[in-house]
């Protein structure tokens, strides 16, 4: 027990710091922002999850910042010019951006922030990220050393990239946050303790001041920030909030005034009892079903595949089973993605009576029936949603097709992701959501070159040639009837089933101003006032 | 009795040797990787992550390299949360579980042997059968049943109590209560189970016969024998308890130490699944050690040689 003594004393000690903060910053205007898990880290570098990019969003600013309604806008780059080739680009940047400290962000801070990216020793998941940058991939695979990196401090203020390849997407990549500046001095002083409050430094609209793991974090307006005349809140603070309901009744009791997520099964509730505080916006991402097309039965057989394709009524899916606005997909890219003619199966303009139909025909016509009923297993990663779509999808099946023996198996997230990696299924529930706002960042996941990620097994050269040829195409308008003839392609031979593409629910308070729905669900909280 | 300690706390350094060992091979039997997501690392970047992290070493290397720091007291860094290292997750965690856990227990104790011993000596009494019911009631209901329960009644309808957070002392009400109230009730009826039967032994008849005033026959007597089977139950018990219960801290967000055990192996945190592991085995093996030396100051037919 004596052990346990001093613990008890500090912990209050803590405690009562805590509570002395918070009384004396009533009067500020303070945003409490749900903000989904714990995160992994706040270095922009390192980490790979939403739920930090939401911070580091507010915390950091790159070359180019989300706006309110996550279009690019300029960030710490006042303006840029791309070389005719559209290999170069020259950012030029503000002089009036610094950091939290007060010191200037210059050119030589990105130019360290992208070499750490992709230097092995980093061990950065998004290395990749900058893999379009000369030699980027080169560094990252240990065969060219970080100096050689495409970047350069042309003076303070002016930083010049130099591409492998023009990738027409670049901007909007960097918006992202593994493409943020982070300060040398204090990284290289503190190592990975940098992001701790007290030691971090940083040059958005927001600084850290406080961080309870699993607890919450603060972050106060940065006076250095070259907009802070614009930034309307004090402070936000954020939680982790992982069970859903427990953060609904955060919410509802005011501790929260914005929710990360709304649990599927309150949708109904809410909707009824609290519609003005429930936001539902479509949502970069498309829920699909992959089809192992390296084994049987689906190998080399499109006739089945597009029968179990057409046998599934998409529009029971959304609205009976799943119920949260998602939108039934009969394409692999989601809609939203500008100047891309989005592209659809041919018979999503059919009823459901006449799918039935043409599917029961090609399920005969791939040799089953009677005789020979299709038996075919659903794995999915242990959740109730994607048990309920499975059980409705194979309800479907065999209610049209009849001659289906389709069996559910459920595995815990590592386990499943382990399994499909290897393959080893027969048909898999996955989603994809988008790194950035181009067509090229759905096309390029079903590359047969991609490895393990590409989920069904899918390989068809004309494919994988398109893909390559929008990455060098630099006239926007021809790259994107490249990219859409890409998907016709795939939608032609359906490794994949598309289900419906994802929306986003958030519970917003009314005293929330400035909230804008948009498909990123980026929203910027020095856009966001509270007006109580 | 110190040396019984000491020889104790030595006989403990093989036990958790085992579950040291145990518990790093089962994690890495089970499928999956740290680095597995639905985003797939391009190889290259995932061979990276895997020196940094020294995963490319033979298994047993990277066992003895473990075992090496946590002698130095070093759990490693986690996985997961790149910012700390096992040992700040941990010690953070533990200080907020053990205010938690400690007050449950706190209030289990004093208000679970208040309860059984009214019931055991109002035997087949309405009070008995009151107090009886209560608590199986409270062992009925589950926690993640009454923990919202409680947070929608008190916290959203009568909006007297924070429904979730951490920092300051409104914030402990609900999750106390919750985690305690099963624990009164285990309390409860164990008190009452031993208590009706110590009543019965002669050496309370005794006391009684010789005029000894009820208050300290029961308090001081009786009381003394009956606590023992509870003792024993709160040793292990306390020690889930302090350590953190994962369904309290999810509902009310509290950052206890309870939730890295779940999150932690759903992630293949490595090293955070062993740390906690690790730090609770620890946990159990000093508070039996506790169970025993108290056992010694209450029973006198205990001794120690």
């Amino acid at each position: 027990m004596i052990q346990i003594r001093p613990l008890f004393a500090r912990a209050t000690l803590a405690a009562a710091l805590v509570v002395g903060t918070v009384s004396a910053a009533e009067a500020e205007t303070i945003f409490h922002r749900g903000n989904g898990s714990e995160p992994e880290t706040l270095d922009p570098g390192l980490s790979t999850g939403v739920p930090e990019h939401h911070i580091q969003m507010d915390v950091f600013e790159g070359l180019v910042a989300p706006g309110p309604d996550s279009e690019p806008i300029p960030g710490v780059a006042e303006s840029w010019e791309i070389g005719d080739d559209g290999l170069t680009y020259v950012f030029h940047l503000r002089e009036n951006a610094k950091w939290s400290d007060g010191s200037p962000v210059t050119a030589e801070d990105f130019v360290y922030a992208w070499r750490r990216l992709v230097n092995p020793e980093t061990a950065a998941d998004y290395a990749y990220f900058l893999w379009p940058v000369r030699n980027g991939k080169a560094i990252s695979e240990g065969n060219a050393e970080p100096e050689e990196l495409g970047v350069e401090a042309r003076d303070e203020k002016t930083f010049v990239v130099t591409l492998e390849a023009p990738a027409p997407y670049f901007i909007d990549m960097l918006t992202h946050h593994s493409t943020y500046p982070v300060p040398k001095a204090v990284v290289e002083e503190f190592g990975n303790e940098w992001t701790r409050p007290g030691n971090i430094v940083s040059n958005g609209a927001f600084r850290i001041t406080e961080w309870v793991p699993q607890s919450h974090i603060k972050a106060v307006r940065n006076e250095h920030f070259h907009a802070a005349d614009e930034v309307k809140l004090d402070a936000v603070v954020y939680y982790p909030t992982e069970d859903r309901e427990a953060e609904l009744r955060r919410f509802r009791a005011g501790e929260l005034d914005y929710t990360y997520d709304v649990p599927a099964q309150q949708i109904p509730w809410i909707q009824q009892n609290m519609p003005d505080q429930f936001r539902n916006t479509p949502y970069l991402g498309t829920y699909f079903y992959a089809f192992n097309v390296t084994a049987e039965p689906f190998k080399d057989n499109p006739a089945l595949r597009k029968a179990l394709a057409l046998a599934i009524d998409r529009d029971i899916l959304t609205e009976k089973v799943t119920q949260g606005g998602e939108i039934p997909a009969y394409g692999w890219v989601p809609p939203g993605m500008e100047g891309y003619q989005q592209q659809q199966l041919e018979w999503a303009s059919w009823t459901q009576e006449q799918r039935n139909e043409e599917a029961k025909k090609l399920f005969a016509e791939a040799g089953y029936g009677p005789d020979n009923p299709l038996t075919v297993e659903i794995l999915y990663n242990t959740d109730d949603n994607h048990r309920k779509i499975a059980i409705a999808v194979a309800g479907m099946w065999k209610q049209v097709l009849g001659d289906v023996n389709a069996t559910l198996r459920n595995e815990e997230w590592k386990v499943y992701l382990e399994t499909r990696d290897q393959l080893q299924f027969q048909v898999v529930r996955a989603g994809w959501i988008g790194d950035y706002r181009d067509p090229y960042t759905f096309l390029s996941y079903l590359r047969s070159d991609i490895g393990e990620q590409n989920p069904s097994g899918y390989k068809n050269a004309d494919y994988d040639r398109l893909n390559d040829e929008s990455t060098v195409e630099t006239d926007a308008e021809k790259r994107m009837a490249i990219m859409a003839e890409a998907e016709r392609i795939l939608l032609a031979d359906l490794p994949i089933m598309p289900i419906y593409f994802y929306s986003q629910q958030h519970m917003v308070a009314d005293h929330v101003k400035g909230w804008e729905p948009n498909i990123m669900d980026y929203h910027p909280s020095r856009f966001i006032t509270v007006e109580r | 009795m110190l040396s019984y300690a000491i020889r104790r706390l030595l006989g403990a350094i093989p036990t958790l040797f085992l579950i040291i060992t145990i518990a790093f091979f089962m994690v890495r039997l089970a499928p999956g990787g740290p680095f597995d997501s639905e985003r797939r690392l391009p190889a290259e970047i995932e061979a990276n992550l895997r020196a940094k992290y020294n995963l490319d070493d033979p298994l047993v290397v990277q066992y003895l390299h473990y075992l090496g720091d946590v002698v130095r007291g070093d759990f490693g860094p986690s996985f997961k949360y790149k910012d700390f290292s096992v040992n700040d997750l941990i010690w953070q965690g533990f200080a907020i579980s053990a205010q938690i856990g400690g007050l449950a227990i706190a209030g289990a104790l004093i208000l679970g042997l208040a309860f059984g011993t009214l019931a055991a000596l109002r035997q087949n009494s309405a009070a008995d059968y009151g107090v009886m019911a209560a608590a199986m009631t409270g062992i009925t209901i589950p926690n993640f049943v009454m923990a919202p329960l409680l947070t929608l009644v008190l916290g959203i309808y009568l909006g007297l109590l924070p429904v979730g957070g951490w920092g300051q002392v409104r914030h402990m009400v609900l999750p106390v209560v919750a985690l305690g109230l099963p624990q009164i009730a285990y309390v409860s009826r164990m008190t009452r189970a031993s208590m009706i039967e110590v009543l019965r032994s002669n050496y309370i008849r005794t006391a009684r016969a010789k005029g000894l005033p009820e208050r300290i026959t029961i308090l001081r007597h009786a009381m003394r024998a009956a606590i023992l089977p509870v003792v024993s139950y709160l040793g292990p018990a306390a020690a889930g308890i302090i350590t953190g219960s994962v369904v309290i801290e999810q509902i009310f967000g509290i950052p206890g130490v309870g939730r890295h055990f779940v999150q932690g192996a759903l992630n293949r945190d490595y090293t955070l699944v062993l740390g906690v592991v690790v730090f609770y085995g620890a946990l159990i093996i000093l508070f039996n050690l506790i169970v025993d030396l108290l056992y010694g100051m209450l029973d006198p037919r205990v001794r120690y040689d």
